[in-house]
């Protein structure tokens, strides 16, 4: 059965490897994806849907979601409006120290989260080089939802950056040119022509940072000062209810925060197909 | 009423009329074109210079062909016209106005390029309609009059029907037309196209090719465009600029260029030919101290090089005074046989035809005369 299933949907190549490939790629996904998912959701059948609602629906719990979410949500924002500037001016101008500055880039990367972290909460604490002047403005950073925002601002760079690169490399000047011939200002060709062709590289690096800021930890913990109802992210509530033993409790959390990020990135791809469906490229 | 005033009349009648005496062009398309003078442009690429003094005159409504090897400043010229590059020296005139301190925008210039630098975003619609919606409010027209202008350019490039299709959709071709559209759809002063047919393969050339020729016959833009290809600059433009080494070399309609090339470099870039060193003495002309039975036509004394076309030539038998040489090959081309032949001591390789039937062996010898040939002097 399953070989006449197979003759259908794959055609013969000259390209061979597919039966040795594709097994290695459902056992690897199998082991390193699915199967800890897999727990996570079966240690989660141990609860009724009324104990899972009571854990689900908890103050603390909301409020440390809605953070981690939320927060990274904006910073994910805020890197796809500046990464779109720092690999633009990375990609399009000659200048002195341009692969120096292109290797920072890759700080957030490389930099144990944690030592990221402390660095930032010492910059904004109420002596630190920058909150001694933008505290007294009662702009409080440190151990706010700001810090948290600042610190996922901080990871998720790289990523929009490292996407739009290549793109913005293979825009051709020719594009830019036409529209300058048909009468356009620079404003109007970046506008109507430049980024609306980024657009699905864009979503991609958006995609990528916010993952990425639903799932980090060891920046935020030290900027956030972590007050419950107010400063503490979800990911962290998770560890607290594991050292409180409380292990229905943290699987509980973790496949809500699977389960809102599974349809938020789903959302997203579906967008991607619509768009590659109706402009015939990307 | 005097006769001067009779013949005044007559002309202001054809000129008002001149729609009806030419049936083919179409009212709705038709732009008040200008002629375009170019003056001493100069343009190095840092420490390459590109164009050295580079002066044109391109009449109202003339369809203009540069043509050259790669490298030959014909893109440059063609960039600087558009105002996408600006020139180290010289000015650029649209009419009587000059154009120099003119941006891109403000030039009013239709362009198309190479690889057709579609909007891929855009539909073939939008595309078309772009250089209208980034008109300012004052001028930009009504959404009902670019829908119709739109629809009418569709037309015009026969992609009626194709206005929803995105680029990437498209074949070759038909982008081609959709980027010819869209620099149509602005009303230009000048077209100017970057070898538009040159990612396209040979029989679409040659279709786009008589297409745009009709297109300009019924729109009447002043055109200039940008070939490496001979052959489409003779059988499409009005007059042919040949171009070498940021020098243009000859001006000319087709006869001329191909009949009286007014140099050795557009001898040897425009058609088939073959060159060989002779030296000019007292009338005579010698190859490797064999006098050839050909006139010197005047030139003077001294070493020069001497050109003639494949066709050109007729086998001479045992006559004396002919160019002597061994086949090296033979191919086939069409109705007739051209050969590849080693000529002289240095052994020079240069092409004949003869009629397909000729009894012709390989390393075979054969006599050759000339029946038309052009020397031009060599130096050394």
């Amino acid at each position: 059965m399953t070989a006449i299933a197979f003759g259908t949907w794959r055609k013969p190549s000259v390209i061979p490897g597919f039966g040795l490939t594709f097994g290695f790629l459902m056992v690897y996904l199998s082991l390193i994806v699915l199967i800890p998912i897999a727990l996570l959701i079966l240690r989660t059948t141990q609860l009724s849907w009324a104990e899972y609602w009571a854990i689900a629906s908890n103050g603390r719990v909301v409020a440390a979601l809605r953070l981690s979410f939320g927060a990274a949500l904006i910073a994910a924002g805020i890197n796809t409006l500046f990464g779109i500037i720092v690999a633009w001016v990375l990609v399009r101008y000659e200048f002195p120290g341009r692969r120096l500055v292109d290797a920072i880039v890759d700080l957030p990367f490389a930099l144990p989260t944690a030592v990221a972290g402390i660095a930032l909460t010492a910059i904004f604490a109420k002596n630190g080089w920058v909150g001694q002047y933008i505290e007294p403005l009662g702009i409080k950073v440190a151990y706010t939802s700001i810090g948290v925002v600042i610190a996922l601002t901080f990871i998720g760079l790289p990523f929009v950056v490292r996407t739009l690169q290549p793109v913005i490399m293979e825009i051709e000047r020719e594009t830019e040119e036409a529209a300058a011939t048909l009468g356009a200002s620079r404003h109007q060709a970046i506008f109507r022509v430049v980024l609306p062709t980024l657009v699905p590289a864009l979503l991609t690096g958006f995609v990528l940072a916010l993952a990425r800021g639903i799932g980090e930890y060891g920046s935020v913990v030290f900027i956030a000062g972590n007050l419950p109802y107010r400063t503490e992210i979800a990911p962290l509530l998770i560890v607290i209810r594991l050292t409180e033993f409380d292990y229905n409790g943290a699987t509980a959390i973790a496949t809500i925060m699977l389960a809102i990020s599974f349809v938020m990135f789903l959302a997203i791809n579906l967008i991607q197909v619509w768009a590659r469906r109706r402009f015939g490229y990307v | 009423m005097t006769a001067l005033a009779q013949f005044r009349r007559d002309t202001d009648y054809i000129e008002a009329n001149l729609s009806l005496v030419a049936p083919f062009v179409d009212e709705r398309l038709r732009v008040k074109t200008m002629n375009v003078t170019v003056e001493n442009l100069t343009k190095a690429f840092g420490a390459t210079p590109a164009l050295h003094g580079v002066s044109l005159e391109i009449a109202s409504g003339e369809l203009i062909a540069l043509v050259g090897p790669s490298g030959s400043g014909k893109t440059t010229l063609l960039r600087l016209i558009a105002g996408l590059d600006f020139p180290n020296s010289g000015r650029v005139l649209f009419g009587a106005e000059d154009a120099s301190s003119k941006s891109v925008q403000e030039r009013n210039v239709g362009f198309v390029f190479q690889n057709y630098a579609l909007f891929k975003h855009m539909s073939v619609f939008e595309n078309i309609a772009f250089g209208l919606r980034v008109r300012p409010r004052a001028t930009r027209p009504s959404e009902a009059s670019i829908r119709q202008r739109v629809m009418t350019l569709l037309d015009l490039v026969q992609l009626n029907g194709l206005e929803k299709r995105f680029p990437g959709q498209l074949s070759g071709g038909q982008r081609q037309r959709v980027a010819f559209a869209r620099a149509l759809a602005i009303e230009p002063g000048v077209l100017l196209l970057d070898e538009p047919f040159g990612a396209l393969d040979a029989k679409v050339r040659k279709e786009l090719r008589r297409w745009l020729r009709e297109i300009h016959d019924r729109t009447g833009h002043t055109t200039v465009f940008v070939t490496h290809d001979q052959e489409e600059a003779l059988e499409l433009a009005d007059r042919v600029v040949v171009m070498s080494q940021g020098r243009i070399e000859q001006v000319g309609s087709a006869d001329d260029i191909y009949d009286n090339p007014a140099t050795p470099f557009v001898f040897d870039f425009i058609g088939d030919s073959s060159a060989l060193p002779v030296i000019v003495d007292k009338g005579s002309i010698a190859l490797d101290d064999r006098i050839l039975s050909i006139d010197a036509k005047g030139h003077a004394d001294g070493p020069a090089t001497l050109f003639f076309r494949p066709n050109h030539v007729r086998l001479a038998g045992q006559e004396s005074g002919s160019i002597v040489g061994t086949v090296t090959g033979s191919r086939r081309h069409g109705d007739i046989r051209r050969l590849e032949l080693e000529v002289g001591l240095a052994r020079h390789r240069c092409e004949i035809d003869v009629p397909a039937d000729s009894d012709v062996s390989r390393n075979g010898r054969v006599a050759i005369k000339p029946t038309d040939w052009r020397l031009f002097p060599r130096d050394s």
